[in-house]
Formats: C-alpha cells, structure tokens, sequence
C-alpha cells in the first residue's frame, strides 16, 4: 500500500489547515455562502436532506486496517455510528457538522487520508479494479498509475474550476471491474506488440442523463507520458467543454459534439506542445510509487483445498470468494447487503453500502489478521479483503457471521446497488433503498436459482446508483409529487459494456418489485444452459420480456 | 481595465491601456489586450514581443478557462504582465499565481491578512506548471 | 400554510421557523405570513440558517404536515432509519 511522505503529508496537512481557515470565515462571515460552496464541495461537504455530508475519498478503493478503523471511529465520534460506501469507492458520513469538520479532516490526515476533490467541478478521487494485486487475470497492478494520477490532479491549479465534475479510472485486467468505459477518462494499462506496457485511454463516457460508453482515443500511451496526455486531454475540455449548461458539461458531450476525431485532433496538438515543456514526473517517481505496492509476503506452499463440509460456509465460499493470484490464497468479498432471516422465517434487507462504526473496525481487524492488513472498497458497494489464505477462510467466515456481514449474496440479485436516495439526497425525486430492500427480500428466496443478475437503483437522473448499468436497472422519478419507477433492462459495466433500455410506462414501489419478479419468472422460463439473465436478454431483446412484464 | 491590488512580482503595473482581442487584431500599436473566457489566447503568441500586458477576466469564479489562458501564454514565453479581473476570491491566488499570472485584480477588494495567509497555503506543489518557476514534489523526490 | 425551512449553518441540523427562533420540531413552525422572503434573509445574513426557502404545509390534527415527501423526510428523518428521528412517533406511513 502506498505510504505518504513527509511531502505527501504536508500537502494533506495544508489542506486541512487551509480547510479550517475557510471554514472559520464562513461562520464568522466573511466568506458567503455562494464562495463558500465550491471550497467546501472540493473537500468532500455537501449540505444534503437532514445535515452536512461528508464523503472521504479511499483512492483507487485501497485502505489499511489502521485507515478503515478511523472510518468506523469518525461514524462513531462524528456522525450517528454508521457510514455509508458509495459507487465511487468512497464512504460518506450523512449527519456532519459543519464546525466539526476541520477537526474531523484532522483525524483523517493522521492516518494519510482526506476528502480532497471528492466533489466539486474538478477531478475526483480515481477508481480501480478492487481485485487489483490480487486477480488471476491482471496484466500489472494498476494502482501505482492511480496514485500517480492522484498526486497530478491533487489541488491541480488549471483544472478546479472544469466545467463539471471528472472522474478517473484506471484499470490493468481483460475483465473490467470498475465500469472503466463509464468514466470521464477510463485507462487500461496495456501492453504493446513491443512487449512494453502503456495506456490505451478511453475518454468520454459515463451515465448521468446522457450515458455514452467511452470511447477509445489513444491505443497506446507510454508510460512516461501518461501525465502529459492527460493533462491535454483536461486542458482542451476545460477551454473547450460547454459551460452554458451544466446537463451539457460533462466531457462526453462535448467529445460528441466536436466528434471523436476532432477531439482527437485536437489533444494530440495540445499533447505535442506539451511533450515540450518537461511536465512528466520521471519513470523513477513511478518506480519508486510501485515499491509500496509490491506484493505482500504470500507464503508458498499453502493448500488449495478448503473444507466445504459446513453448508452455510461452503454457501458463502462459493458465492464470496474469487480466485487469487497467488496458490493458496483467496480474495474474499464481503458483502454489505445484508439478508438477515427473521423469526418468523422471512427475510429482512440491511440498506446497501451502510455499515455500522462497529462493523467497519470488525473488517479492519479481520483485514489485519487475514488479508496482510488490506481492504478495498468495491464500486458495488462492498468489501474486499484482497489476500485470504484460503486455510483462513473459515475463521473469517464465523468471524463475519457474528458481526452480520457474511450473508452470500455476491452479484447476485440481492447484491443490489443503490444511491442513498430521497431519504437522504436533496437531488433525488424517489426513494432508493427501500426499493432495494424490497426487491431483495421479494427475491432472495430464488437468488440463489437465478443466479448473477445486476440489480442497480437510482433516485434521480442523475445515476449515482449505476442504473444505465444494470442488467435489471430502476430509475425512480417524481410523477406529480409521487413516486414512480421506470424499469430497465439490458445494462452491463463489464467488458462487454452495454447501455440498459427502459421497458415501458413507470410503476409504483409495490408494482416494480412485480415487475422485477415477472422479468427474472420469464428468464428463468426461457433461459437456456449456462445463460445469465443479461445473456437470455441479449438473445431474446426487449420484446418478449417486456410483453411479460405488462403483458 | 481593472487596476491590479495585488502583484506577484517586483516593479510596478503595466498601464497601457487594454482594447479588445478583436480590436487587437487590428490595431497594430496596442501592447495591451484583454481576453474573455471563451476566447483562444492563441491568437496572440504571434505578437508576444509587442505585449505588455494581458488581462484575462473572470467574469465568474467558477469559470476555469482563464486558467489554461494564462499557461498557454506563458508557456509560450509570454514575459510581460499577466493579469486577472473579474470575480476573484483571495481562494484563488494561489493556482492564479501557479498558472502564471503575476498581477490581481479582484472586482472586490480582498483582505491584506488573508491574502498573505492565502499566498503562503501549499509549502510544496504537485505538478509542474512550468510556469510558476516552483519545483513539483516530485523533482525534489528525485533530486532533480 | 408556508412555512419556513433551512439547515442551521454551523451544524446543518434541519430547522423550521417559529416566529421568533428557530426549532428542531416541524411542529413548532408558524405560518411565514408576508414577511417570509424578509425573515429569510435576515436570517441568513445573521448566519443562523444556510439555505432557507419556504414550503407548503398543512395543519392537521397531528400537527404540521409538510406538503412535499422531501420536507416530510426531512422533518422526520429518513424512512430507512426512523430510528434516527426526532419525532418518537414517526411512523413510514406518517412520512409518507
């Protein structure tokens, strides 16, 4: 993982104290509010439904367990004992003072974090691959080219004031994880025919109300450009991108509106100037970031073999675990979408993403003693302790059941991403989280049969809940003051990213839990060997499943 | 034109007087231009050498384009003042001053405390500007 | 009736005007009268309130009942977590 320096931490320190300078202004009242908004946005606060939000960034989604027990402190010593981890790797606290932030960054600083650019028109935290350091099917471990796109775009001076918000994601496997195509910039590190390793970057995607999947700019960035090609790519969307309209801001619309190759064009002559003026930080500085993300100490010589006689374990290994890189190792996923079995048999849906302070000091020590002190946060909204000998799993497991947070339900349709919503977002027009702890205990009983269905809900246009994406997506919308649900069908992150279609005319709450049964009742009926319900769509089109749903 | 509070250098304010880009084009005496958000400051890195002054407005803080106005300029090897107009709070100074502008004009004036606080903000930087003659972190990293 | 609504500044704490302060409790809110878009900005200038704007209510026999399921989710909290709401009655059905 990587370590702060004495530059790093004076950089975060300085933010902090120029944070509190601010903060003190504002309540003194020199600073107004309408100045005071984009300083407090670019550290993470937003005035939302009931307080001040604050959202802390977790870079490229990577924390230790020192890192994630400050979290469940902070729940606990500053906001009302839980937090909530969003789509964007992050965790935000819903109940903020305003007059405590300060001190609460201050906290965060001591242990090499912050809040820096986690909203606010300018670039935010970079996302990655959760399994990155770990997975089978990686080409190099992305992070040491995240980090250093971090400490570029960190307090960048020509790009805080961007037309609109910008996110990063870099990305280093063939399976895409992290929704790579659905960012502002998506990066996958790549290797030539040469046999060296650059950027192929994709620019100009993402959902909100206009969802494009980026598309591919530049093949092959070398290494010892990749700062200087972005830097083009940011330079010629802050002269150029739309600031007539805030719907219209986002790089994608205006690498649609000059067209790609225009866009193209247009980088490339910024980039060749560029080149020119001795912008790149030496391959040395990226050497020296990928020291701390050698692999840890993976011992040899560990079984393979797990004993699955215990049902429920064998259940959750099943479903939780994915295959590491190293031989006798797992990374274990845990799942913050709980089912918990009532009395009375039934079953009740925890809120997606949110854990209790108690809960996220349980994952820090569990990463401590399982998974070489690591955590990441995944876009899905859960958990990942990326290095679990697999001789540990079981320990691990019984340590998760009694902390709540081992219910087996990864990428199935119970693993439901949901944006906090009407109940706590002054942005959207419906409620998301009941939705989804609707639909997740209407459903849980086939989850297990229907197997991976991405479920994915937002309150608003605004898609922070990923519903372009969905296999099965909901957008919730506000039809004359009352909540309404559109249903979508089609989406897909991954490699073979796809844009989900709306079906038909919207539904209630009741009726789009309905609705979500009548499609995954028709998949199940049509489906055929070996088919997700996303390939069973691909195969059949909108047609027959919507004529089940309304028909 | 908009009388600069604060210089970021020694000796005094340009005081040419300023004409639009438009105008500039055409009047081959002025050494003074003032260019808007939306308009390409490149049109001038053929008349550099004549230029004494160049003010780039804000008409709205939330509007970043004069930043890249301001690097292109001196990146290009603009020497002459560089100065910023318009809505500026004393938050700014310091990425005005890092992308190259050497004279403030704020529409309101700021607080002299509060400026000195705002100037002295970041003890290292990042990234290379170029521009603002400050090492990055990660040249003193690497001992360059 | 209109009423009167913001976040304290300095704790962000949802608040409703009473006429003479500001309170935790929807119910405690008076009707804005004429003065409202003047009470907003004295208010907002003194900093005891950050974004204040008036909403639609009603007076019901339970008292006062925000006419937007936004306001009413702020009034009584989140619907997921009533646990967290001020008002020991709230209720689901009562917020929505």
């Amino acid at each position: 993982m990587y370590l702060y320096d004495q530059y790093d931490q004076a950089m975060v320190d300085a933010r902090v104290a120029e944070f509190r300078d601010q903060t003190r202004r504002r309540i003194e009242g020199t600073l107004s509010e309408e100045k005071f908004r984009p300083l407090r946005l670019q550290n993470g606060l937003y005035l939302q439904l009931h307080a001040y939000m604050l959202r802390v960034a977790v870079p490229y989604g990577t924390l230790s367990g020192a890192q994630m027990k400050m979290l469940g402190d902070i729940a606990d010593k500053y906001d009302r004992g839980y937090g909530h981890f969003t789509t964007r790797q992050n965790i935000q606290y819903n109940w903020i003072k305003l007059e405590d932030t300060p001190d609460l960054l201050a906290d965060l600083a001591s242990v090499e974090m912050h809040a820096i650019q986690t909203s606010g028109n300018c670039i935010r935290n970079i996302s990655s691959d959760q399994y990155a350091g770990a997975a089978t099917d990686e080409l190099i471990d992305p992070r040491p080219y995240a980090e250093l796109l971090r400490q570029w775009s960190s307090f960048h001076p020509e790009f805080l004031a961007l037309p609109r918000k910008f996110k990063i994601c870099v990305i280093a496997s063939e399976t895409d994880r992290a929704a790579m195509r659905l960012h502002d910039i998506g990066i996958r590190i790549v290797k030539n025919d040469a046999g060296e390793i650059g950027c192929a970057f994709y620019v100009g995607g993402g959902m909100g109300r206009t969802p494009i999947i980026a598309p591919l700019v530049k093949e092959f960035v070398p290494l010892d450009q990749l700062i200087t090609y972005s830097e083009a790519c940011l330079r010629v969307y802050n002269r150029y991108g739309r600031r007539d309209n805030k719907y219209k801001a986002r790089i994608k619309i205006l690498v649609h509106e000059l067209g790609l190759e225009e866009y193209r064009r247009q980088v490339e002559e910024e980039f060749a100037h560029l080149q020119t003026l001795a912008i790149e930080p030496p391959l040395a500085e990226l050497e020296r970031i990928k020291t701390y993300f050698a692999d840890p100490a993976f011992e040899t010589g560990l079984p393979d073999e797990i004993d699955l006689s215990n049902a429920n374990f064998a259940k959750w290994v099943k479903a939780n675990t994915a295959p590491h890189k190293a031989a006798g190792y797992a990374i274990a996923t845990i799942s913050l979408k709980a089912l918990t079995r009532q009395e009375d048999g039934s079953v009740k849906a925890g809120i997606p993403g949110d854990a209790t302070g108690e809960q996220i000091r349980v994952m820090a020590d569990l990463a401590k003693r399982y998974s070489f002190d690591e955590l990441r946060v995944t876009h899905t909204q859960n958990i990942v302790l990326p290095h679990v000998r697999k001789a540990d799993l079981f320990a691990l497991w019984q340590a998760l059941v009694a902390a709540e947070l081992a219910t087996p339900n990864l990428d199935d349709v119970t693993d439901i991403i949901a944006c906090p919503g009407l109940d706590y977002c002054t942005l959207a027009n419906a409620r998301s989280i009941p939705v989804a702890q609707k639909v997740a205990e209407r459903m849980a009983p086939k989850a297990e049969e229907i197997g991976e269905l991405k479920l994915k809900i937002s309150g608003c246009i605004n898609a922070c809940g990923h519903h372009h994406a969905g296999h099965i997506g909901i957008l919730g919308v506000d039809r004359k003051g009352v909540e309404n649900y559109q249903l979508l069908l089609g989406g897909c992150e991954g490699a073979d990213t796809s844009l989900a279609s709306i079906v038909g005319p919207g539904f209630n709450e009741d009726g789009i839990v309905d609705a979500v049964e009548k499609a995954t009742n028709f998949y199940l009926a049509q489906r055929q060997e070996g088919e997700r319900f996303l390939d069973t769509y691909r195969r059949l089109g909108m047609a027959p499943f919507k004529e089940a749903i309304y028909g | 034109m908009a009388d600069p509070q604060i210089l970021l250098r020694d000796g005094p304010a340009a005081t040419a007087p300023t004409v639009s880009l438009d105008a500039f084009a055409a009047d081959t005496n002025a050494t003074a231009v003032v260019i808007q958000p939306g308009e390409d400051a490149r049109v001038l890195l053929a008349h550099l050498d004549r230029l004494a002054l160049v003010e780039v407005t804000f008409p709205a803080f939330t509007d970043g384009r004069g930043f890249s106005t301001a690097r292109i300029l001196r990146e290009a090897g603009y020497k002459g003042e560089l100065r910023a107009s318009g809505d500026i709070g004393v938050d700014m100074l310091t990425h005005l001053q890092r992308c190259g502008f050497d004279a403030i004009a704020p529409k309101d004036v700021l607080d002299a405390d509060q400026i000195k606080t705002a100037l002295a903000t970041w003890p290292q930087v990042y990234q290379a500007t170029v521009v603002d003659g400050r090492k990055p972190i990660w040249a003193l990293r690497h001992g360059q | 009736m209109k009423i009167i609504t913001g976040n304290d500044l300095k704790t962000g704490a949802v608040i409703w005007w009473t006429g003479q302060g500001w309170s935790l409790h929807v119910n405690e809110a008076v009707e804005a009268g004429e003065d409202g878009a003047a009470t907003i900005a004295a208010e907002e200038a003194a900093r005891r309130v950050n974004g204040a704007y008036l909403v639609d209510a009603t007076q019901d026999a339970d008292g006062i009942r925000p006419n937007h399921i936004k306001e009413r989710i702020r009034a009584l909290g989140p619907t997921v977590r009533l646990d967290l709401s001020l008002d020991p009655s709230a209720t689901p059905a009562k917020v929505l």
